[in-house]
């Protein structure tokens, strides 16, 4: 009761002054479970993102084993993966399409959206702005269990007989709405799509939630150009998200009548399995841009927030402030509108028309204006810094290594001509796996070092996280660079095996070192899980501050308890990155700090705001009165 | 088991951290921070040193010989990119990684507050989208011809993609038409659909290996039979999706036979080879169609005129002509004459549409 009472009283108006009652006394099943607390639930959405990332790691070191070792025996796997295993111990090439398809569904929703967007934009949102919580602590609470039934839903398509949904993580039909294409467009693909459809409805819940809670909850003095990166970076994110992920529910409904009441949207002319289908009039190509109006946006949903927090690190960790902090909001306010008018590079070679192609290669090198922006912004924040190697910091500067690397494939890509060629090979997969997958895993994983202290008040032990950092950053290029190669020399990619074809007989070697380099990186995974679960129990304790960092959340105590502050929430004075301020003794300036306390290091601009806080402190002391 | 030692020896090595001093602590931090420091400017060079290493060495390894008029032009556009970007990738890089190494923390020492510099932000703007524009204009360019109009008198063949084979359909020498076709008219025979109601398609005929002349233009018609398959010639720098409902086309001029690509690769068994990029079910990846370049337009004239007429090899489907068009079809097809008589004998029975 305490918990939903409280909810009611935190309205903005009068957030300021209601410290004294977040003594929290609900049970077990309201504070852990069916919990309306931001920090709770990105905790929930932390761990399930945890257990699907393993999940979806385990599923491509599978098919990098095929892939890798296209010779081995893999009977050993028999009592895991039973009548998948053909007679000879190798790997069902159905199965194996079965594996890619759900490592992508799993790798792009359930980890990099649901895992990266909801842990952090929860918990940072109200944390980072000073605000008790979410504007709706029971839309929020919904948008997890929506989530969690959706997991539920699509884990369990994992062990039905016929499969999961097989089509790969695009499911294009006619092949994906078919079942008698393939086993795994019957049932698997009917809960791919029950679960998609709650995963939808979870992730507009919750980006809802985030907009509202940026838009009117901010603390005093929290104006929109004080707020951190992270925050712009998570509001983008949640816009991007509300404007496609309804395209994607529709294009997702269509196919439910296509597959199940006989319409005819995406399929025409059809004739398999010895007879010729009554449907005629649609296009497959419709599906295509309808999934890629939300495909090519959720590139920048996965993006966006590992930017974000990759900005809040270095500049921390380089006791610097990030450099162009208004062309880094600029940066993220473009690549997000831009990214609704890029889609069709995803289909330069489907059979839309050619003219399309040219217009969305223009715009498509476009957007690599903005995401250079970024990269040098990153580099030039890091010039005379004075630089930590925290393990957060070296995830995030493996993010900014992978988002270059893989970033600069993406301008062979978008240019319609030299896609021809490279178009669904494998250099494609290097490309995204490196700018989108491994980037977005970095901020996530960067996220979760940087924030542990504020999670669960102890430390992580770094020397592990050293450890983890060079085996997964190593791992990681060993694993997407060799790709590159095998993709410029055509071999395609969701290929069971290439022996059926001269042209891509060779690089054996180099898918031996890929799947090598697979297995290392996954394994070095559970170096990460031990020093998260240890951490949580037997870590040193926190400061309240360990990073000396500027923004509101380290202003709380060690563990925040609900409602964040104990006494007032802060009231905010100055930008978040006042590192290493000329003049200042410490080299850093909490938000919080007036500038009246900082005489010794203020600009000749923020003198003359001075006087402004003054006058709104007046204004404050006297709204209490009344 | 194994967990569980691990777990307490990470145990112990923390409780002899604790009884360390702060000090200590600070120094070892601090060391660490310069191993990764180091760490990281080794893998810069290492890294840098590999890609270059490995891209030179094993250049032949990862490129295809290109044999199509277009694939030379975007091939000449992928190493224009391929040099601008390296050169833009490997500065980036250096300077990133020597900045975390110079720049790494030394107790004392204060971080520079330099929070914004518009001209050197405008430059790094305009720059990159000077370049790009470059390298978008010359690939629009490449773009528009390569999938502008064919010409009329390229040689038109239709690539049917179906799980998990291909097929060929090559207009007769004597119409050079492709005739109709409707799905509805697809069985076990008549594997295209053939609509045998239009007499460009009595001379049409099917081939399990694409053939191709050495520099004229061929235009493919792509379709598919049931669900998206993708036709792929890695050595024509050719790729277009199989939609079933709808043609997709795409047009080339093959440049080297295969007899030449042989001699240039020092290969006598290359052979050209055609596969499928769309996941198209359990056998994607065995979609392998065999590609053959004639050495000339005669021989490959020459080839087309020595296949027979599909009507010619089913002739049971004659019964699907209409009556008036029945001699045109057995002379174009060149049925020979004593197999006519028994089929046109045979009852009508079988009448669509």
């Amino acid at each position: 009761m305490a918990t939903i009472d409280l909810h009611q009283t935190t309205s903005t108006e009068h957030h300021d002054d209601h410290g004294h009652d977040h003594a929290h006394h609900g049970n077990f099943w309201t504070n852990y479970v069916f919990s309306e607390d931001h920090k709770v639930i990105a905790k929930q959405f932390l761990i399930s993102g945890m257990a699907w990332a393993l999940i979806g790691g385990t599923l491509s070191v599978l098919f990098r084993l095929q892939l890798g070792f296209p010779n081995a025996d893999l009977s050993w796997l028999k009592p895991v993966l039973g009548g998948w295993l053909t007679p000879e111990g190798k790997i069902d090439p159905e199965f194996y399409l079965a594996l890619v398809t759900m490592h992508g569904t799993i790798m792009v929703f359930f980890v990099l959206t649901a895992g990266l967007s909801g842990t952090f934009s929860n918990f940072l949102i109200p944390l980072q702005i000073g605000a008790r919580d979410m504007a709706s602590g029971f839309m929020n609470m919904l948008s997890y269990w929506f989530f969690f039934l959706s997991s539920c839903i699509m884990f369990t398509s994992l062990f039905i007989s016929t499969g999961p949904a097989s089509g790969g993580w695009v499911i294009y039909p006619p092949l994906s709405a078919l079942p008698q294409a393939m086993q795994g467009s019957g049932l698997g693909m009917t809960l791919w799509l029950v679960a998609m459809v709650f995963f939808i409805v979870s992730s507009l819940l919750g980006s809802i939630n985030y907009i509202s809670t940026v838009i009117n909850m901010r603390t005093k003095g929290m104006s929109f150009t004080k707020m951190p990166l992270t925050i712009w970076a998570f509001f983008f994110t949640a816009i991007i998200g509300i404007l496609s992920f309804p395209v994607l529910f529709a294009a997702a409904l269509l196919l439910v009548f296509d597959r199940s009441f006989g319409t005819s949207f995406y399929l025409s002319d059809i004739y398999i399995g010895g007879e010729a289908l009554p449907n005629q009039g649609g296009s497959p190509i419709l599906f295509q841009h309808l999934f890629w109006f939300l495909g090519h946006p959720e590139v920048y949903i996965v993006l966006l927030p590992a930017l974000g927090i990759s900005s809040e690190i270095i500049a921390t960790n380089s006791r610097k402030p990030i450099f162009g902090y208004k062309a880094m909001v600029g940066s993220m306010l473009f690549i997000a509108i831009l990214s609704f008018v890029v889609w069709a590079h995803h289909m330069f070679v489907t059979g839309m028309n050619p003219f399309l192609g040219s217009i969305f290669t223009l715009l498509t090198l476009i957007i690599a204006v903005p995401s250079a922006v970024k990269i040098f912004n990153y580099v030039t924040t890091l010039w005379k810094g004075n630089i930590k190697f925290t393990a957060a910091m070296l995830f995030s500067i493996g993010l900014v290594s992978f988002f270059l690397t893989g970033g600069i494939t993406g301008i062979f890509l978008g240019n319609s001509a030299i896609d021809i060629q490279l178009h669904d090979t494998y250099f494609v997969v290097a490309h995204f796996h490196l700018v989108m997958g491994s980037a977005s895993f970095f901020g996530m994983v960067a996220g979760v070092y940087h924030w542990f202290p504020k999670m669960f008040g102890r430390m992580m032990d770094e020397k592990l996280g050293y450890i983890h950092f060079w085996l997964t950053f190593v791992g990681v290029y060993l694993v997407f660079f060799p790709m590159h190669y095998i993709g410029i020399a055509g071999f395609p990619r969701r290929y069971y095996s290439w022996t059926n074809f001269e042209t891509f007989s060779g690089f054996a070697d180099l898918n031996m070192l890929v799947s090598i380099a697979a297995i290392m990186t996954l394994a070095a995974q559970f170096i990460f899980l031990f020093n998260f679960i240890y951490s949580i129990f037997r870590g040193k304790q926190a400061s309240a501050n360990p990073w000396k960092s500027t923004t509101l959340e380290w202003t709380t105590p060690r563990i925040p308890g609900h409602g964040n502050w104990l006494g007032e929430i802060p009231t905010v004075y100055r930008w978040p990155y006042d590192y290493s301020k000329p003049g200042a003794k410490d080299d850093y300036i909490p938000q919080h700090i007036p500038y009246s306390e900082t005489p010794e290091s203020n600009l000749p601009h923020e003198n003359e705001l001075i006087k402004l806080e003054m006058e709104e402190n007046a204004i404050v002391v006297e709204g209490h009165k009344h | 088991m194994l967990l569980g030692i691990l777990y307490l020896i990470f145990r112990i090595g923390n409780l002899v951290g604790l009884v360390k001093g702060k000090e200590e602590e600070e120094e070892e931090d601090s060391s660490w921070n310069t191993i990764n420091a180091y760490l990281l400017l080794f893998f810069m060079i290492g890294g840098l040193g590999w890609f270059f290493w490995y891209s030179y060495v094993h250049f032949e390894g990862y490129t295809l010989p290109v044999a199509s008029e277009h694939g030379e032009v975007t091939d000449y556009l992928f190493w224009l990119t391929m040099a601008v970007t390296v050169v833009a990738f490997a500065l980036i890089f250096i300077v990133m990684f020597w900045f975390t190494f110079k720049y790494r923390y030394q107790k004392g020492r204060k971080a520079v507050f330099f929070a914004d510099d518009h001209k050197l932000e405008i430059a790094w703007t305009v720059v990159p989208a000077i370049v790009l524009a470059l390298l978008i204009f010359s690939g629009l360019k490449a773009w528009n011809d390569i999938t502008g109009p064919a010409s009329k008198d390229a040689y038109v063949i239709e690539m049917v993609g179906q799980q998990f084979l291909w097929t060929a359909r090559y207009p007769g020498v004597k119409d050079k038409m492709l005739g109709k076709q409707n799905y509805k008219m697809i069985d076990a025979s008549n594997e295209f659909g053939l609509d045998l109601s239009d007499k460009n398609s009595f001379d049409d005929f099917k081939s399990l290996e694409l053939h191709l002349p050495k520099g004229t233009e061929v235009q493919l018609m792509i379709r598919a039979k049931d669900v998206l398959h993708s036709v792929f010639l890695p050595h024509f720098r050719l790729k277009m999706d199989a939609v079933p409902g709808m043609y997709t086309t795409f047009k080339f001029i093959p440049t080297k036979s295969t007899a030449d690509m042989r001699e240039e690769t020092g290969n006598p068994n290359f052979n050209y080879e055609m596969a499928c990029t769309e996941v198209c079910g359990r056998g994607h990846f065995s979609m392998r169609f065999p590609v053959f370049v004639h050495d000339t337009i005669e021989d490959y004239e020459k080839w087309m005129a020595s296949q027979e007429a599909w009507l010619k090899q089913n002739p049971d489907y004659l019964k699907r002509v209409p009556a008036n068009l029945r001699e045109a079809a057995i002379i174009k097809s060149g049925i020979p004459v004593d197999s006519q008589e028994a089929i046109m004998a045979a009852p009508v029975t079988v009448t669509l549409n």
